[in-house]
């Protein structure tokens, strides 16, 4: 008995391997399209801030004359924001994790608090903005100054800060934890004094990688009213404020007037992206040198 | 033997310089703030973790008290079926149409580009790159990601549109096609690196399998790879469509406010997202109807990533295929 037809297996032969090759060539152009997106994006970027960036442009004010106008206003603003939200994202953050790993029990609770993380980490960014404008801007009657901007920005990344959080515990070994408990340790002096500092460098990736989204994020602070025009720079928590994305906003929208905003804008966001690069670099520089796997 | 006369030594000394009473409240003292510290720690820890539902509760509640007044003044029917959105003026009307079908196009575009080319990417690091090419690949997808959704937006202003309007001479400085093939670059990423995770944990054995029986390496990934890992590529997708329908910066600055219904994507049209933007922007008095219609939107827009989302969930759970 004959299981094979090799004229038929050759005939076929030729053009199953031509799919394939043709396939895996498709496969690769796939990948490089994002890629060179990424070039042709950073390229065109940093071809139109060329000759705009300089100390003046970093340390100058805000100024509807596109040869004087300056960020300083919105890396002031952007530090202020991220007053706020670096404390507030880390304790409910790392409070939460803790919670839901050391000491919730397996149970409805439990679940429901992981569902709603996960939840909220779908909800859109202009939602959070809309939250922060009918919560804070106007129900607590804050307006749009720095604390408010921050309470909504650090709600909109806690759900980041919370999955890293509880994957760091996680992954501390539970010999850790037993050894403390046979030296008398209680728990939470475990959690303080073994836990934590095992989970750190876990801790500190994901809360750097929040803060970077957050620096980023431009929807909901446009939504709670951030303002286009000229503003003193932010002094205190309850001061009005501006931010690189929101600046680019403004500027990108308002190129179709004055051409030169466009440099300015691509300037703007050529700082913008150092700043995110440095901030993941630290990240992952943070992550290799002192996660130590047990 | 040594040690335990050594440690005994040790105590002998602390015990010279500390009264054995002293030592015995000095414990006690210690261990009730550590049994105080003990008992209260968890219920602080669990009014922090209160705080994600509580702001989940938050975010629905003003949504829907808001909504509940726009619904007093504009009837359910035509905020749904209404075509015409003219929120302002004599006439104000309130049909949700034009921005739904903007969003449902937009979203749309996206797809079209982000599933078949993140797919074709993931499934390259999945089952083609080698572990050095892997490597660099995916650090660069990462940096892809991370890049803010504004600057999306200025090089969909800046670029793809001057870009498009020489292939496309009748497109208009705002358009709706623009942002949605940015956007959905700016997806990629996600379904690549979500759907080469659920193919990555099939596991090898089944590639094997069929490779022995004279499979070529895409009848492999084709027939036997992608089949097995369908819960978590369609997944990814869901996710990536409601990721499009959330985006706002881009859609806002390259598609203009234009509010129209219309299907042809040459022109400038109003997302949802759009529309929360320019209404809160024009600062819109407490209390009209105006200001109403921005909840009744986001509510809108809230449901539908939210059932996108469950829907991945649900997807993700029921569907896994366990090796």
């Amino acid at each position: 008995m004959k299981y094979v037809d090799t004229n038929q297996v050759q005939k076929k032969m030729t053009s199953r391997l031509l799919t394939n090759r043709i396939a895996k060539t498709l496969f690769l152009l796939a990948t490089l399209f994002g890629l060179l997106v990424l070039v042709v994006l950073i390229y065109r970027v940093v071809a139109q801030s060329l000759g705009w960036i300089d100390f003046d442009f970093l340390n100058n004010r805000l100024s509807t004359n596109a040869e004087r106008a300056g960020i300083k206003g919105a890396i002031m603003g952007t530090l202020w924001l991220m007053l706020v939200v670096a404390p507030v994202t880390l304790i409910l953050g790392v409070g939460t994790a803790i919670y839901l790993e050391e000491y919730a029990k397996k149970g409805r609770l439990q679940a429901f608090i992981q569902m709603n993380i996960s939840n909220l980490a779908g909800v859109p960014s202009i939602v959070f903005g809309i939250l922060g404008l009918t919560i804070f801007v106007r129900g607590l009657n804050l307006g749009a100054v720095v604390l408010a901007g921050g309470f909504t920005m650090a709600l909109l990344v806690l759900p980041v800060v919370v999955v890293a959080s509880q994957e760091a515990i996680r992954a501390v070994p539970q010999f850790l934890r037993e050894a403390s408990y046979g030296m008398g340790a209680t728990k939470w002096q475990t959690i303080k004094n073994v836990v934590l500092p095992a989970a750190l460098p876990g801790i500190l990736t994901g809360v750097i990688l929040a803060l970077s989204r957050a620096i980023g994020e431009t929807a909901p602070l446009v939504v709670i009213g951030i303002p286009a025009f000229i503003i003193p720079l932010p002094e205190g928590l309850l001061d009005k404020f501006t931010v690189m994305p929101l600046q680019i906003y403004y500027w990108t929208i308002d190129s179709a007037l004055v051409d030169e905003y466009a440099n300015l804008a691509a300037a703007t966001i050529v700082v913008l992206l150092l700043v995110l690069f440095i901030m993941n670099s630290i990240a992952v520089l943070i992550r290799n040198k002192f996660q130590r796997r047990f | 033997m040594k040690g335990v006369l050594s440690l005994e030594k040790d105590v002998s000394r602390e015990s010279n310089t500390l009264s054995v009473r002293e030592m015995i409240e000095k414990n006690k003292r210690s261990v009730s703030t550590a049994s105080v510290l003990e008992g209260l720690m968890p219920k602080i820890l669990l009014t922090i973790a209160i705080i994600s539902i509580l702001t989940t509760i938050g975010i629905v509640l003003t949504l829907l008290t808001e909504t509940i007044a726009f619904f007093r003044e504009v009837s359910f029917v035509e905020f749904f079926t209404g075509t015409v959105l003219k929120p302002l003026g004599e006439s104000a009307q309130f049909g949700v149409l034009p921005l739904l079908t903007a969003t449902i196009i937009s979203s749309a575009i996206a797809m079209l580009v982000a599933i078949p080319i993140g797919l074709m990417t993931a499934v390259y690091l999945s089952e083609y790159a080698s572990e050095r090419v892997r490597k660099l690949l995916k650090p660069m997808l990462e940096i892809l990601a991370g890049i803010p959704t504004i600057v999306y937006g200025f090089f969909a202003f800046t670029f793809v549109t001057p870009l498009l309007t020489k292939l496309i001479p009748t497109l208009e400085p705002t358009n709706i096609l623009s942002p949605g093939i940015v956007m959905g670059i700016m997806i990629i990423p996600m379904v690549a690196s979500l759907s080469e995770d659920a193919m990555s944990s099939v596991p090898n054995a089944m590639r094997e399998g069929a490779l022995g029986l004279g499979s070529t390496k895409f009848e492999v990934t084709w027939k036997v790879v992608v089949p097995a890992a369908i819960s978590g590529i369609v997944a990814s997708f869901v996710l990536g469509i409601s990721r499009a329908i959330g985006e706002t910066m881009i859609v806002t600055i390259a598609s203009g406010s234009n509010k129209v219904f219309t299907f042809d994507i040459t022109q400038s049209m109003q997302t949802m997202t759009a529309y929360i933007v320019e209404v809160t922007g024009g600062d819109a008095p407490a209390g009209s109807t105006l200001y109403y219609s921005l909840y009744a939107v986001a509510m809108t827009l809230f449901v539908f990533t939210l059932v996108m989302n469950l829907i991945a969930q649900y997807i993700s759970r029921k569907f896994r295929e366990e090796y």
